[in-house]
């Protein structure tokens, strides 16, 4: 009994686990298998071609994505080491309210946010418009409905995720080890690149975890920011569940963008060596 | 000791901003610190001692003063350009570095050929008695032995001057002990300039070949071991080195009556201090001898300690019978542990008149 408390007591979480982890995954992989349609029913015929239907019909907006969150991790890690590192070495007494600060916007909901992005960046908005009635601007600049406007919202949305592991990472480096680099004759830039940027590496392998994976898969900046040439993969498995219920696509869709992402993770983790990073998040 | 200059400090000012206010945590600081010799900054924490160090290393800039190395001014020089290495306290070590890339971090920084590393990183780790285990990380390692990384890491760029910041405080006791010894062979061996910053007095004592005890921003006396323990400059250093006695009064015709006695200060007339070292003193029942100094008390305190006493004597004095001056003597347990006084004993407590020390006339 004794040998078996350590178990029982893991019990609740391998269980919770299993509900809605394990059983929900087991369905949706049974249905990205079954064929059949909303009306009559769907059922299990082991169709693999779903998985190969849904990638040749979907691979534009699977890219898309791809390159979406690619693009917004690239630029939320761009603005967001700075700023982590600004406030880890520079921030004093305040940094308690710059990181408030930081997470202040999550006191709106995510979807009206963006929906207030859509309003200040309308084509005749309060922002453009002004500058076109002063003629600052040419009558047929715009922003809504480009890349660079469902670039920018995922940027603007993830921002705080990246920053925050990041700066955890910085919080924890020594400033006596960064003068003992510069004691051991390295400049201040030669300190950074070899001593707090490999000690940060652990915030940011888990900022760019948690940015990427949820860019890559938003559907909402795309819908309110992106207009109809910019739909991400999240868009299309949202209409073939809610609007098209074709729940074998929309599983097969889930699955295979899941796939790519572990991939991509283990595949960055291996590159980024897991073991330092681990190691030096164990430290 | 060549008689070289290694570090020169002159009138050296640090002013700090805090809370809107001009703090000056080194308010005029001159040293001379010859080549080869092992010099100690001594004094509380707060004493300025550190701030000090940290202006020979670059780390702070003075507000007023010159910092020169080797006759060269480098007041404004960045702590990466001067040819001077650091111990930190609590060694800062790089984590994510193996114990030899720590070490070799301060030869690849100056592109030292890589084949010179090699043969020097290993002759080094050699000497701190670390080969064989390179490839540890830092956390991987005891306290000792982080300890001599640090040491290996900073003496292996073969500095002109080696800066040691309380670098035995995070160690225990008995480890503290043998690294004193340790620290002393080395700096024979490379006979490079060591500056030592502590707040352990017996540490300093035992190392240094000269002190200088701070206090408040300014030292209070610059002097060998042996001066400092024996003649102090003032109240203070008296008293932060070891243990001391201070009698206060008006001497005459170079006798201070004090106590129901008198102490000889030959030389002195009017308010004088003088301090006398507790294991100086004899206590006994009988009048002493004329040439000695001589004061009068009972007993409040026996407390033994293993290889001596401790006793805690109240002054006599006048006709009121006690002034609150407490002497403290230590006496050898030579022959037996019985105590030659036992508590609530009247005393006469008497030591040589060299062993009386006036460290203040006004």
């Amino acid at each position: 009994m004794r040998r078996l408390t350590p178990y029982l007591l893991a019990l609740p979480g391998w269980m919770w686990l299993a509900i809605f982890l394990v059983v929900p995954m087991a369905a949706m992989a049974s249905v990205s298998l079954q064929t059949g349609n909303a009306i009559d029913g769907f059922a299990m015929t082991f169709s693999f071609s779903n998985y190969g239907d849904a990638l040749s019909t979907y691979s534009t907006q699977l890219l898309r994505s791809l390159l979406y969150g690619g693009l917004a991790t690239v630029a939320m890690l761009l603005i967001g080491y700075p700023v982590a590192y600004w406030i880890a070495f520079r921030g004093g007494r305040r940094k308690s309210m710059y990181l408030f600060l930081l997470l202040l916007p999550f006191f709106v909901s995510f979807v009206l946010r963006t929906i207030s992005w859509n309003f200040l960046l309308a084509d005749n908005g309060i922002l453009f418009g002004t500058l076109k009635d002063w003629g600052l601007l040419p009558e047929g600049f715009h922003v809504l409905a480009t890349t660079f406007a469902v670039v920018g919202g995922l940027t603007y949305n993830f921002l705080p995720f990246m920053i925050l592991p990041i700066y955890v990472a910085l919080e924890r480096v020594d400033p006596r080890v960064v003068e003992a680099a510069q004691d051991l004759y390295a400049t201040r830039a030669a300190a950074f690149r070899r001593v707090v940027l490999p000690l940060s590496l652990p915030g940011v392998f888990a900022g760019v975890l948690m940015t990427f994976v949820p860019a890559t898969a938003d559907p909402v900046n795309a819908q309110i920011l992106g207009g109809t040439s910019n739909t991400m993969i999240g868009n299309i498995i949202q209409t073939e569940y809610l609007t098209n219920l074709d729940y074998p696509t929309a599983s097969a869709l889930s699955f295979t963008l899941m796939a790519i992402l572990l991939v991509g993770i283990f595949v960055y983790a291996k590159a980024l060596g897991t073991e330092n990073v681990l190691e030096a998040a164990a430290r | 000791m060549t008689g070289l200059s290694a570090i020169e400090l002159e009138d050296v000012v640090k002013e700090y901003l805090s809370h809107g206010e001009v703090v000056q945590a080194v308010k005029g600081v001159t040293l001379d610190i010859a080549e080869g010799e092992f010099f100690s900054l001594l004094g509380p924490s707060g004493c300025g001692k550190t701030t000090t160090m940290r202006m020979v290393a670059g780390f702070e800039q003075p507000t007023k003063g010159l910092v020169r190395l080797h006759g060269q001014d480098v007041t404004n020089v960045p702590p990466n350009k001067r040819d001077i290495n650091m111990v930190f306290q609590s060694y800062a070590l790089f984590p994510h570095m193996s114990v030899w890339d720590n070490v070799a971090f301060g030869l690849k920084q100056k592109k030292t050929p890589a084949d010179e590393i090699r043969r020097r990183v290993g002759e080094m780790l050699e000497i701190v008695d670390l080969t064989g285990r390179e490839k540890r990380r830092p956390r991987e390692m005891s306290g000792g032995q982080q300890q001599r990384v640090a040491l290996a890491r900073a003496l292996v760029n073969r500095p002109r001057a080696l800066l040691l910041d309380e670098p035995l405080g995070a160690l225990d006791l008995k480890l503290r002990q043998a690294m004193q010894i340790e620290l002393k062979r080395i700096q024979r061996e490379v006979g490079i300039t060591f500056v030592y910053v502590t707040h352990d007095q017996s540490e300093a004592l035992t190392m240094s070949d000269r002190i200088a005890v701070m206090n408040d921003g300014l030292v209070e006396q610059l002097a060998g071991p042996r001066e400092i323990y024996e003649r102090p400059a003032s109240a203070f250093v008296a008293g932060f080195i070891g243990t001391s006695n201070l009698l206060t009064g008006t001497a005459a015709g170079g006798v201070l009556k004090v106590g129901g006695g008198r102490v000889l200060v030959p030389g002195h007339d009017g308010e004088v201090t003088v301090t006398v070292r507790p294991e100086k003193i004899t206590i006994g029942t009988e009048e002493p001898a004329p040439e000695r100094s001589g004061v009068r008390g009972t007993v409040a305190e026996v407390v033994y300690l293993g290889t001596y006493n401790s006793y805690a004597v109240n002054l006599a004095d006048g006709a009121d019978g006690a002034d609150g001056t407490v002497i403290t003597v230590f006496q050898q347990n030579a022959h037996d542990a019985t105590a030659t006084a036992e508590r609530g004993d009247s005393v006469w407590l008497s030591w040589q008149t060299q062993h009386s020390y006036v460290i203040g006339s006004s």
